[in-house]
């Protein structure tokens, strides 16, 4: 319990009605995405201003009080919830597209900026923001550059990290640095810019940040390949990329994810397939045409059962919807839905998914996979219900099961959820101790108190649980 | 205790559906206006959830939360999960009805009106014709005179002016019968649903769509036992009375033996739709609380299976268009009465900015929560006023006095007027044809 004195200063920093700690609020801040996570803070502010957030930050770094700093609360790694208590910093009111700055193309954002309002802003000049997460509908700008995180484009464009120019941040002190700024070449030090993105909450507090726009594509064409073997859905994948052609799109959709959609949405999905390739591409017209006549014939190589082009914008639709109805069909099966994240090399798609499919079955579970192929970032979806507490267990051990097996295929942990509370016990085995070490040192040079986000990405205790942390 | 109440009341399954993915947030209207999280469905299931744990205890917090939510559904056809908020919502305000403690006069008019008034259609009517008489005697005017409405919070002051003129006589009555011939060859029998206030406020409306059922080939039966849908009731948390209601319904259409029910205010028919959740417990009426579930339709879906708009004809003016809350979450009609309006030659149909976002009204919110109910209706106005829209339509009574109360506030009053639908589609028609038993 934080001491009333301590409230009243965070009230006169940011006013009575944002600085709340009843019950109600501190309910409806101690979750995110994160399934079966949950702690209470002891209050939530909500600043409006770097200058605010600097003052709290003042006033927290005094009392030593945790300070987990919160977007939409969309992440799926536990990033938001204050395990230990303390102030829950939500920073959602700070929510203005400072500039766009069409001579250097730039846009200049508040962390508390929606994603999908930074598209549509950008495109209505005929500019683009490729980043787009899933959660884009929810998520904010500060989120996906604490996260890092990825979308569709992926592939072609890369992630939010190759979209940050410059930043400003709160250090825990309340001081405030700014990294990078309008410029595409900087190397003046350590990049300071590149170590915040993806940090977690757990150095700065971002307040604003400058990205990379580029201009819009001109068009954009879809299509769906369907294969009855595993094997050659991903050679195909390796085939395209071989052949110099780098979709916008390569999505991709196992067996259980397919009947799962069919029967959810009826859009006539041959359920017997072994796998569907979900390919998009954007650019200039003709280009995009030849792509796609090459991705054609590339699949058919690989014995495509039915490849099916969107010529039509409706067609485009049906095909997109196939991969959107994805998570929506899969969370209705079982009242809880378990959305994980791992990646591997390309080439592994085959041999991990069909590793997740031998674990599925050897524990029992309900476990279906989709996600992004062409840059090898899948995620293995668990229906189950978190009051089957015996079901719940084996689900940790195959989920344990399933990122050993990513590791020992030269892929990672999380290709882009993070790793928040529940990847910690596994961040050893894919850093080394070393690595472990060496981040503790940076972590520790910005924070030395372990103020921002305390028990995160660093395991407490080594053996924690992927999915239910007991206390 | 609340708090057994909840634990009783709430769908645990429901609850545990939820998988905090947010995205229902983005379409909340609490949410846009607070930026709260537990001004959000993902929030307010979380503090449901929470009670249901035993994490948290039913403050009174809580219940202002509870009640600050629109019922709007617009979580419900974004949520990924499926998550049945309306149902959560409702099953909470029952178990708070349940405790609550009114003060007197509260409890005097919930009482009156809940049970006393919007089962009765009698009294309605009777209501209706007092109302009338106030409004055409000269009363009104006097009483405004005298500046007597100013004791009158801000909402009410508002809604009186607006109120449209009332009738003391159904539609019954104004048809001389309660079976009334398709025009040609009969294609349905329709059962007319007439409503509580419907069939006293917005007479016309009604007759309207009697007159439009009909001319498209429909034989219209207006069951005549049949009484208020309940919404207001089970929106309030006096889900028994809304079974109550539910069931007489059902007797009166299941009795009238008809193809389609037909309603003409979204607020109702989804109301009516969910007959079958409603009486789910109720073993002896299960089956046909299903057979009339099933055959509830909104007018503008029947008329656009029926109509040839060819005919119709409309000076040239800009349309634009408010969905009901209910129309679309509820009953999902969303395509319908657009596809209507657009084939209005003549018309320039303009879309509404956040034209489905809810505007405030939602049931008597309007009045119990005016200050939220006024910041979503003035931000709803100034869209509305975007438009340059000569004609705004709307399909439910709720919705189209709220926008003639926006409309009075925004001081756009003789730019535009707020039409229902079936008002507007009647208007349209190039020839009015008479029915047998007119007015
Ligand atoms: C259905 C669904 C689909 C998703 N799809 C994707 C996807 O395709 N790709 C993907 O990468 N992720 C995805 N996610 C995960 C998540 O939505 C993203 O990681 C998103 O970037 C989180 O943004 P947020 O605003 O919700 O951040 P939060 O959840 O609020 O915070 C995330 C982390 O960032 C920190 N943080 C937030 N703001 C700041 C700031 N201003 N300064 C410093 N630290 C900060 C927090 O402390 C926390 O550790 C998905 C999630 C869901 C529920
Ligand atoms: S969209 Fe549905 S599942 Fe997601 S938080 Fe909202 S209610 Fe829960
Ligand atoms: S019903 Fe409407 S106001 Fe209530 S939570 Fe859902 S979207 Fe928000």
């Amino acid at each position: 319990m934080l001491p009333e004195s301590i409230r009243e200063e965070l009230r006169a920093i940011v006013g009575e009605k944002n600085c709340l700690d009843k019950q109600e609020a501190l309910v409806a801040y101690s979750y995110d995405a994160t399934p079966m996570q949950q702690a209470l803070p002891d209050v939530v502010v909500m600043p409006k201003s770097t200058d605010e957030v600097q003052q709290v930050m003042r006033v927290a770094a005094r009392h030593h009080i945790s300070v987990v700093t919160r977007g939409a609360g969309s992440n799926l790694c536990g990033g938001t919830i204050p395990v230990g208590g303390g102030i829950v910093l939500v920073l959602s009111r700070m929510n203005q597209i400072v500039e766009i700055d069409e001579q250097n193309l730039t846009i200049t954002v508040q962390p508390g900026v929606r994603t999908v309002d930074i598209h549509q802003a950008v495109e209505a000049l005929g500019l683009f923001y490729p980043p787009d997460p899933g959660s884009m509908v929810i998520s904010t700008i500060g989120g996906n550059i604490a996260l890092n995180s990825g979308g569709l484009r992926g592939l072609k464009y890369g992630t939010t990290k190759d979209y940050v120019l410059g930043l400003e941040a709160v250090l825990p002190n309340g001081e405030v640095i700014r990294t990078g700024g309008k410029l595409m070449k900087d190397v003046a030090g350590y990049d300071l810019t590149k170590l915040l993105v993806g940090s977690e909450g757990t150095l700065a507090i971002i307040t604003e940040a400058i990205l990379k726009l580029i201009p819009k594509p001109q068009t954009q064409r879809v299509m769906l390949a369907m294969f009855a073997d595993m094997a050659q859905a991903a050679r195909s994948v390796s085939d395209i990329i071989a052949n110099r052609i780098i979709p916008g799109t390569l999505e991709f959709l196992d067996q259980g994810t397919i009947r799962v959609v069919e029967d959810f949405k009826q859009i006539g999905l041959p359920t017997n397939v072994a796998a569907i390739l979900l390919i998009g591409q954007d650019g200039e017209p003709q280009t995009v045409e030849r792509d796609m006549e090459q991705i054609a014939a590339i699949c058919q190589k690989n014995d495509a059962v039915q490849i099916k082009v969107a010529t039509t914008v409706e067609e485009a639709d049906e095909v997109m919807t196939a991969r959107r109805s994805a998570l929506a069909a899969l969370s209705r099966m079982r009242p809880t839905t378990i959305l994980e994240d791992a990646t591997v090399p390309r080439a592994a798609i085959a041999p991990m998914v069909a590793a997740i499919q031998e674990i599925t079955e050897r524990y029992g579970l309900q476990i279906c996979t989709f996600g992004h192929a062409g840059d090898g970032n899948l995620h293995p979806t668990c229906m189950t219900d978190a009051r089957n507490t015996e079901e719940i267990e084996r689900v940790e051990h195959a989920f344990e099961e399933i990122f050993a097996a990513a590791i020992d295929l030269g892929g990672t942990i999380t290709g882009e959820h993070g790793v928040g509370i529940v990847k910690a016990p596994y961040l050893e085995w894919k850093v080394g101790a070393s690595g472990i070490e060496i981040m503790k040192g940076i972590k520790h040079a910005f924070d030395p108190h372990n103020l921002l986000n305390p028990d995160k990405m660093f395991a407490k205790h080594s053996r924690n649980r992927v999915v239910v942390q007991r206390a | 205790m609340l708090k057994e109440a909840l634990v009783k009341k709430l769908d645990y399954d429901e609850l545990s559906n939820c998988m905090r993915c947010g995205f229902c947030q983005p379409a909340c209207p609490t949410f846009q206006e607070t930026g709260y999280e537990a001004a959000s469905p993902r929030g307010r299931i979380a503090l449901m959830k929470a009670v249901a744990d035993g994490v948290m205890e039913p403050d009174k917090d809580f219940v202002d939360q509870m009640n600050l939510c629109l019922g709007c559904r617009a979580c419900e056809p974004v949520c990924p999960a499926g998550v049945q908020y309306g149902q959560l919502i409702e099953q909470t305000r029952e178990a708070i009805e349940e405790v609550q403690e009114h003060s007197w006069w509260v409890k005097a008019v919930r009482k009156l009106a809940f049970f006393h008034l919007f089962p009765h259609q009698k009294r309605m009517y009777q209501l209706g014709g007092l109302l009338r008489f106030y409004q055409r005697s000269g009363v009104k005017k006097a009483v405004r005179k005298l500046g007597v409405l100013s004791i009158l919070p801000k909402q009410m002051r508002e809604m009186e002016a607006i109120i449209p003129e009332a009738s003391g006589k159904g539609i019954v009555d104004f048809f001389g019968g309660t079976v009334i011939p398709a025009v040609g060859e009969r294609k349905y029998r329709v059962g007319m649903f007439h409503g509580c206030i419907m069939d006293v406020l917005f007479n016309e409306t009604n007759r309207n769509t009697v007159r439009l059922l009909s001319e498209a080939g429909c034989e219209v039966l207006i069951a005549p036992d049949q009484v208020c849908c309940g919404a207001l009731h089970a929106h309030s948390g006096e889900r028994e009375q809304a079974r109550h209601l539910a069931r007489k319904n059902v007797a009166a259409f299941h009795k009238a033996d008809v193809d389609i029910i037909v309603s003409n205010a979204g607020g109702c028919g989804a109301m009516l739709q969910e007959y079958d959740h409603l009486l789910a417990e109720d073993a002896e009426w299960q089956e046909r609380a299903q057979w009339f579930a099933s055959r509830v339709k909104d007018i503008s879906e029947v008329l656009a299976r029926l109509v040839e708009p060819k005919e119709w004809q409309l000076l040239p003016q800009r349309i634009t268009y408010q969905s009901s809350c209910h129309l679309r979450n509820g009953m999902k009609v969303t395509k319908e009465p657009v596809s209507l309006l657009q084939a209005i030659p003549g018309a320039t149909y303009v879309q509404l900015r956040e034209g489905d976002r809810c505007c405030g009204s939602a049931g008597i919110y309007n009045l119990v929560q005016p200050e939220m109910a006024g910041s979503l209706l003035d931000v709803k106005m100034g869209h509305v006023a975007a438009t340059q829209a000569d004609i705004l339509v709307t399909s439910n009574p709720g919705c189209l006095l709220q926008m003639k109360a926006g409309i009075h506030r925004a001081g756009l009053e003789g730019k535009m007027e707020a039409v229902h639908i079936v008002d507007l589609l009647a208007r349209v028609q190039k020839e009015e044809k008479p029915l047998s038993t007119p007015e």
